[in-house]
């Protein structure tokens, strides 16, 4: 078994064949024109809020300028620096790349979810979702995809032969394996109230807006999961790799023509695709909002149409914050990075985690939920204080006998 | 279908295991050894283990190699070893018997458990849309938090005192070279 959609279930014949390769290509030509409008977007938000006019030439509203930049970036010379190691300079740009669109596969991308419905749609007499992928693993699938994209990054900056590229892809890797903790235990959360990895199964847990997992997780998950998020998608303020005024220009530095288009491509589609992710994650996805039992209904769109449209206007405001970010937000100090992930977000969402594993627990035992949860946090407490100090002796220690790191 | 997946990933795998042995560079043998891990994780697909797969794709790829690159290329250890200098005589000798002895329990291993392996693999329940996606996930939380769970507890505390000791060891290092 291939996935959880029904159309794969049984032999493949043509119809399902062509359905599947008909998905391919309209996620691929999603990613690459959504990958296209975002970097049109964000430069013309971020020129908005500098007080600029931003790209204007190319196109209306210079909305075709990203493309302009494309073309001539495809007829420039494509450079190997003498040092470079050449096979693993040529490949690294193609693994950054390739995760990226490989991500966009389990986000459901429509359907009707509402009132516990499956999400399927029929198409040319076959059922299916609108998705493409809906593997068993789900949510983990975009995890791994995730850790592959720190590939791209850290052999792009090896491979280029050149201190300064070294330096950002060293800084990159360090900085997405350990946000990649934050952001699997923030998901964890999720998972344990929707009771399912597959993405489709977490849209449709959530019908309401009181069932959105933003709300169920209690909203500290979710705040974890951007920062994390951020970080992992080396967005500012999480930027180290590509510091310019540190690094030159970061791992890229080396890179030229369509190489270097790859990586940015790549960075901008996972921008669009982590959107997608945690609006699918906390915010119900392709579900509309729905109070109780009012639904706030696009009128004359069919249902699983509608699905498309919500989803679109919730990743737009996840992008628009990001481009938000950019522009008000200063990069962070390396060290300022690592005691955020590790000191503040780890452990937190472990904690978090841990007090809704113990009021679930308490819900099915049919235990006293208050009593539960006054104890669960007064060992969170406990456990804060124990670090503090912990943090404290080693300050200390730091002092009298020099610094370590 | 089955047979023609199982081919791929068996190719990917031994490249990939060729590769670490044969690369002279330190990055491209670790690079060799993210194709076998792939490989495996492909096989575990084809076996239905889906969590399985993720996981050695999480771990293993994504945070077990690039650790070892990370090291490789934070201490600069990327030149060539001069391999004609042994610095532990009977390593060699010793490498020779302990690999020829995993092929002989590997080789006993197929050989032994060929024929039960319907027997054994009864009462797992494959995921589909009838068991639910989480078939594979759930039984494996199961058996390791019930059945297993103080030798899953046991690893965990190896794990840490492994990490206490790594920090002490160097900071006795540090002190020392006061």
């Amino acid at each position: 078994m291939i996935a959880l959609d029904p159309l794969l279930q049984d032999d493949l014949l043509w119809a399902p064949l062509l359905i599947v390769l008909l998905k391919v290509l309209v996620v691929f030509v999603v990613g690459l024109l959504a990958t296209m409008l975002m970097v049109w977007f964000e430069r013309k938000a971020i020129a908005g809020m500098q007080n600029r006019i931003g790209p204007n030439k190319a196109g209306p509203f210079g909305i075709l300028q990203t493309l302009a930049d494309g073309i001539k970036l495809f007829f420039k010379e494509d450079l190997f620096p003498s040092r470079a190691d050449r096979f693993v300079f040529a490949l690294a740009p193609f693994l950054s790349f390739v995760p990226a669109f490989l991500a966009f596969a389990i986000i459901p991308l429509g359907g009707d979810f509402r009132n516990g419905s499956s999400g399927e749609v029929t198409l040319f007499g076959q059922v299916t979702r609108i998705q493409l992928a809906d593997p068993p693993i789900g949510v983990l699938f975009a995890l791994a995809i995730s850790s592959i994209a720190v590939y791209g990054i850290m052999l792009a900056g090896w491979s280029s032969g050149s201190k300064y590229p070294l330096l950002g892809s060293v800084r990159a890797t360090a900085q997405m394996v350990s946000y990649e903790a934050a952001l699997g235990l923030s998901l964890a959360c999720v998972l344990l109230l929707s009771g399912t990895l597959s993405t489709s199964g977490i849209v449709s847990a959530q019908t309401t807006i009181v069932d959105w997992h933003i709300i169920s997780t209690g909203i500290v998950p979710f705040f974890i999961f951007m920062i994390a998020a951020t970080a992992e998608l080396n967005r500012p303020p999480f930027d180290l790799v590509e510091a310019e005024q540190e690094l030159v220009g970061g791992f890229n530095t080396e890179y030229s023509s369509i190489r270097f288009a790859l990586f940015y491509l790549a960075e901008f589609m996972n921008t669009v695709t982590m959107s997608a992710l945690i609006v699918t994650l906390f915010f119900g996805g392709p579900q509309p909002i729905a109070v109780g039992n009012f639904v706030l209904d696009i009128p004359l769109l069919p249902n699983a149409l509608e699905g498309t449209v919500w989803l679109l206007a919730k990743i737009l405001v996840f992008l628009y914050i990001y481009i938000w970010f950019r522009a008000t937000l200063p990069r962070l100090r390396y060290d300022q990075l690592m005691d955020l992930g590790w000191k503040l977000l780890i452990p937190a969402s472990l904690g978090w985690f841990m007090l809704l594993a113990a009021q679930r627990l308490a819900r099915q035992n049919n235990w006293n939920i208050f009593v539960v949860t006054g104890a669960s946090i007064a060992v969170l407490l406990i456990c804060y204080l124990l670090m503090q100090a912990a943090f404290a002796r080693s300050t200390r220690e730091r002092e009298t006998q020099g610094t370590m790191f | 279908m089955e047979f023609f997946v199982f081919v791929c990933a068996a190719l990917m795998i031994l490249l990939g295991a060729v590769g670490v042995i044969v690369r002279k560079h330190p990055v491209h043998a670790a690079l060799s050894l993210v194709l076998t891990l792939f490989g495996v994780a492909v096989l575990f697909i084809a076996q239905e283990a889906h969590f399985l797969a993720a996981v050695q794709v999480i771990v293993y790829a994504g945070a077990i190699v690039v650790l070892f690159l990370f090291v490789i290329m934070l201490l600069g250890v990327d030149r060539v070893e001069n391999l004609r200098t042994e610095p532990l005589t009977a390593q060699r000798p010793l490498a020779i018997i302990a690999s020829l002895g995993l092929l002989g329990v590997l080789v006993a291993a197929i050989v032994d458990g060929n024929g039960k392996i319907n027997e054994r693999g009864s009462g797992i329940n494959v995921p589909d849309l009838q068991n639910g996606s989480d078939a594979n996930t759930v039984q494996l939380a199961e058996s390791i938090f019930s059945r297993y769970v103080v030798a899953f507890e046991v690893t965990s505390v190896l794990l840490v005192i492994a990490v206490v000791g790594t920090v002490l060891l160097t900071r006795k290092a540090k002190l020392g070279a006061k």
